[in-house]
């Protein structure tokens, strides 16, 4: 089942690997992260501005890791909120209870999601395509009842969640604080990134590829398929740790409520709207996480005063209906329809 | 002793809500081979539409088959105008598609009913029998309901051409199209039939556990539970499985209570038991992953 | 701890910068502004779930909304119009904050007014105080938005839940003989509070007294399984912390099963419209509640005048709401005391000023609080309600008995 998903699917990013689109990349990361300068000094770009870029690169981690699972090997994950999760609490916890650093606890957190990841892909090698994808919204469901287990209060603070504090800009840099955590969240990103790519282009990369296109083929090629789904099972849980974790940080507090399984959900759409096998998709699915509430609730605000319904209509039948438009126009997600009409254009 | 009965007897009522789900997502899964997410939102839908149905003055029974009805068309209406067109799109897309429907159906119902709780009394006549401390009326109404409808299904499947023509178009599209199946209206068919089957369910369930756009969240996954827990392509595992998960994770809170009671030791309780009961039905899948009554799938290779 | 955390981040200077000018200085003719003020316009913030789990909720914005309308049609506040932007949060913390970022930085509220919830109030508490934004009369009964020491810019509205739980507590006490109690308890934040004050009114026996004590998630479809345990454990008197629809749960799987405990239900349930008639009023016969608020579907307010003001203006402003859910008179009355802190500002429409009004009620009485209850603050009382008096539903509605009780211990 699983493999079905992503038969169909073409790499998009492989194109992008070297050459002139390198030096474009590299022009729009500089750019990014000249903008606290930009954009903050001259005031065009407010805090909560920054706030909300470091939210959709934020999310776009967390979506990478999720199309790593999912759409470069195949498996199929509703809960990767759990994952999220985890990162979140055990930035939270060290900051809290041991008073680190907030830099030192994202090695951490990516470590020990890592562990999780790893050790979750072990049963789920048993389990495929829709038993899988039960499995994990199942883990996603359980996440805030866990982290609320009374033998656990004693770290997690139970319901009540842990408040942290937000990093100040170090060296009395002329910053503000979101200034500052969009520098770091945006390095983080773009780190991880580009190991993402270098992952994706060596062995390992090729061999998850082949896995998830035809598995018996590559296990008679000699791939070790439980090891690669098991090690990207927890790469994946890695990336998106590593999310929560700088969330949390951004946040300044974590709650067994901040982590219901709509975060799953709003994950999964990200990737599959953003372009399931691609990285450039990964970009674009962690931007529409973070607007598309926003602009379902504006529109539908302009709905309501321009036409006088009887009824008060909610944002979320808007939400609703651009998913179901998106996917018609473009089944592939966005990064898989702009790469269509691109070549359409080349062509004519 | 009498406190186990009690749970066990509770349970096999929530359990026949999981199950009339179940066997809701068994019927599309079978004839379309996806797993629908909005099955809950639709199935609350419906409940709305038999509660308003009520406020007019409709009596339950008359109310439910036109409800049944109408939620058909709304099935096949899904399937034929949203679904066939992404006849070839990957599976995710179509689970995105699911999440939007449930966006829907969820805000829809929000809008037009409120969010405030609203009673559907219970269809079933009221009356004293023994056992009725362990028991409700409507909880055996509710079992007797699904076990009916299961029954119905099987004869359906069984022994009518049209219930043949689906399952043939269902195991194998291009034989049955060459045996002169129409299979793209099965599968309509099976959407149909999901959406009705989902009404029934979402109007029993709504006088046990009240009405309110929130209602089928927390059911939908139980009822996936139920569904992969006895096999995602077998309606009687499907309904087997809905029962199973009921009872178990009341009898996990029970045994959990009776530990911390007797050792004073907290180990699990009421706040676990959904958890321990996903830990089992995860664990049953590793074991025997097409779940209890499923066919084993051979891969072709 | 707070100050310094203060200096780091004063990133708005200017605009509340003033230390906190709780001291006395008599409303100056001067008009004066901070963010969110002009000489035509008050922005008020507001978050609310509108969606999710607590969407119930979601008309307590609605109908604050359809107020401030009114007040604007009929010329606003010392000729100002109130803007009222209000956002779902869903319940969900991280997107309140976002949410009241959004409020405070890009819409520019003056201030931020009736955010539900406790843990999304929670967090926001500290980005507000830090700050200077107020917090003002936030929708959760948690005994610490009354903190006027610690968070000198946040302040509640209801009753608190340890007040409340108190209360019943002592009730039980003197009016059950050998009290076995079973408690049920939503497991969040606001159960637990209940809990504890509920424990703590019981005295140092608690423990002895309380034979059942069961928890249940918001996810949980039923609550029948616990209602199963609390009967078996041998309790007579049930206290039943929950939200509107497990309440509802509780009382009809307990008549059900007859199991006749004397029940004690937490006011946050305590709708007749949205909690007692579901459940089925054969099943509610005797249940005792604590109540601020005047029930819009009790006979015995049908003709108070501030109950057919209330009714004009729900079917005026608000015709799509339910007259059945006294969520929407809550809204009405917290937005009515909003409407007379503003007007006591005069044209003096700080941040600091707002708060220091707020700080500065004295005997209000706002429409469909029940006789007797009044809304008192000062500078050291930031808890405007505090007052409940109980009642226990006879027939079709609740009966008020005894006095109105208070717990001024709790005021600090």
């Amino acid at each position: 089942m699983a493999t079905t998903t992503a038969n169909g699917l073409v790499d998009q990013d492989r194109a992008s690997a070297g050459g002139r689109r390198g030096y474009w990349l590299t022009a729009a990361v500089i750019l990014l992260a000249l903008l606290p300068v930009l954009g903050g000094k001259t005031g065009l770009i407010s805090n909560y501005g920054f706030l909300q870029l470091s939210l959709m690169i934020v999310y776009a981690i967390a979506v990478l890791g999720l199309i790593l699972l999912t759409g470069f090997n195949g498996q199929i994950s509703l809960g990767h909120g759990a994952f999220f999760a985890v990162g979140a609490y055990v930035a939270a916890v060290l900051i809290d209870q041991a008073n680190w650093p907030y830099w030192a606890t994202l090695p951490v957190a990516a470590a020990f999601c890592f562990l999780v990841g790893y050790l979750f892909g072990l049963p789920a090698l048993r389990l495929e395509g829709h038993y899988l994808a039960l499995a994990t919204f199942a883990l996603a469901v359980a996440v805030p009842q866990i982290l609320k287990y009374r033998h656990f209060e004693w770290f997690t603070n139970g319901v009540q969640g842990i408040n942290i504090f937000k990093p100040d800009p170090p060296f009395g840099l002329p910053l503000s604080a979101d200034q500052w955590m969009y520098l770091v969240v945006l390095a983080v990103a773009v780190l991880m990134f580009w190991i993402a790519r270098n992952l994706l282009d060596s062995r390992t990369g090729r061999a998850l590829r082949a896995i998830r296109d035809h598995t018996m083929a590559a296990s008679t090629m000699g791939i070790n398929v439980a090891h690669y789904k098991t090690v990207v099972f927890g790469i994946s849980a890695l990336y998106t740790g590593v999310a929560g974790a700088l969330h949390a940080i951004i946040f300044e507090f974590v709650a067994p409520d901040s982590f219901r399984f709509e975060l799953s959900i709003a994950i999964l759409v990200g990737a599959v709207v953003g372009g399931i096998a691609s990285l450039p998709g990964a970009v674009i699915g962690g931007v529409f996480v973070q607007v598309i509430e926003k602009y379902a609730d504006a529109l539908t605000k302009k709905l309501t005063a321009a036409v006088n319904l009887p009824l008060d209509l909610e944002p979320w039948t808007i939400y609703g209906i651009a998913l179901i438009v998106l996917m018609y126009t473009m089944p592939m997600g966005i990064a898989g329809g702009l790469a269509l009409l691109w070549k359409r254009l080349k062509r004519s | 002793m009498e406190q186990l009965i009690q749970q066990i007897a509770s349970g096999l009522a929530n359990g026949a809500v999981y199950a009339c789900l179940a066997l809701a997502l068994v019927m599309i899964f079978v004839s379309t081979d996806h797993i629908n997410f909005a099955q809950g939102e639709l199935a609350m839908f419906s409940a709305y539409l038999v509660w308003q149905a009520l406020s007019w003055g409709f009596n339950f029974w008359l109310a439910l088959p036109v409800v049944a009805l109408i939620s058909f068309m709304i099935g096949v209406a899904i399937e034929r105008l949203i679904l066939r067109p992404l006849h070839d799109a990957p599976v995710l897309s179509v689970v995105v598609v699911f999440i939007g429907l449930l966006a829907i159906f969820h805000s829809l119902a929000g809008a037009i009913w409120g969010h405030t709780i609203k009673a559907i009394p219970s269809p079933f006549p009221q009356f004293s029998f023994v056992g009725s401390g362990y028991i409700g009326p409507h909880q055996i109404g509710m079992i007797v309901v699904t076990l009916v409808l299961l029954l119905a299904l099987f004869a359906f499947f069984r022994f009518t051409p049209l219930g043949l023509a689906m399952r043939a178009a269902a195991q194998n599209p291009a034989s049955a199209r060459l045996a002169g199946v129409r299979v793209d209206w099965m599968l309509a068919l099976g959407w149909g039939l999901a959406a009705a089957i989902g009404a029934v369910a979402g109007s029993l369930v709504a006088p046990a556990v009240y009405l309110e756009p929130n209602m089928m969240a927390s059911i939908l996954l139980y009822g996936f539970a139920g569904a992969l827990v006895g096999g995602i392509s077998s309606p009687g595992g499907a309904v087997a499985g809905g029962f199973i998960v009921g009872v178990l994770e009341n009898v996990i809170a029970y045994l959990g209570n009776l530990l911390e009671k007797s050792s004073g030791v907290y180990i699990i309780g009421n706040g676990e038991k959904l958890t321990v009961a996903l830990i089992i039905v995860i664990t049953v899948l590793t074991l025997k992953p097409s779940g209890l009554f499923g066919k084993v799938s051979v891969k072709r290779v | 701890m707070q100050t310094n955390t203060t200096t780091r981040r004063l990133l708005l200077a200017g605009t509340g910068a003033l230390a906190l000018a709780l001291a006395v200085s008599p409303a100056s003719a001067q008009k004066n502004y901070d963010v969110g003020a002009t000489d035509s316009e008050i922005k008020i913030g507001h978050t609310n779930p509108y969606s999710g789990n607590a969407s119930a909720y979601g008309t307590i914005g609605k109908a604050i909304d359809a107020y401030f309308k009114m007040v604007n049609e009929q010329g606003g506040i010392n000729g100002r119009k109130i803007t009222f932007i209000s956002y779902d949060d869903g319940y969900s913390p991280p997107k309140t904050v976002e949410m009241v970022r959004k409020l405070v930085e890009e819409d520019q509220v003056l201030f931020v007014f009736q955010t539900l919830g406790t843990p999304p109030n929670t967090a926001i508490q500290k980005y507000l105080n830090t700050k200077k934004v107020p917090q003002l009369f936030v929708a959760t009964g948690a005994s610490k938005w009354g903190h006027y020491k610690e968070n000198p810019w946040t302040m509640g509205y209801q009753p608190d839940y340890v007040t409340e739980a108190i209360i019943y507590a002592k009730h039980i006490l003197a009016n059950v003989k050998d009290p076995k109690i079973g408690v049920l308890m939503q497991n969040d934040d606001y159960g637990k509070d209940y809990f504890n004050g509920f424990k703590q009114g019981l005295g140092k026996d608690a423990d002895k007294l309380i034979v059942s004590h069961v928890t249940y998630e918001v996810t949980d479809p039923t609550v029948d399984s616990q209602i199963i345990q609390l009967k078996n454990s041998g309790a007579n008197v049930f206290f039943n912390i929950a939200t509107p629809k497990f309440a509802a749960q509780a009382i009809k799987k307990a008549g059900e099963i007859d199991w006749k405990p004397a029940q004690y239900l937490n006011n946050v349930a305590a709708s007749v419209g949205a909690v007692i008639k579901p459940a089925g009023f054969e099943h509610a016969q005797g249940i005792i509640t604590a109540a601020y608020l005047k029930d819009p579907t009790d006979p015995q307010w049908a003709n108070a005048k501030d109950f057919l003001q209330w009714k004009a203006f729900m079917e005026k402003y608000y015709p799509t709401g339910n007259l059945a859910d006294s969520n929407n008179v809550f809204g009405y009355s917290v937005a009515t005391l909003m409407t007379i802190v503003l007007k006591q500002c005069g044209d003096d429409l700080t941040r600091a000023n707002v708060m220091k009004q707020a700080a500065n009620l004295k005997n209000v009485d706002l429409p469909m609080l029940l006789p007797g209850i009044k809304v008192n603050t000062s500078p050291t009382d930031f808890y405007p309600l505090q007052s409940v008096q109980l009642q226990k539903f006879q027939g079709e509605a609740w009966k008020l008995f005894g006095d109105v009780l208070s717990n001024e211990s709790a005021s600090n």
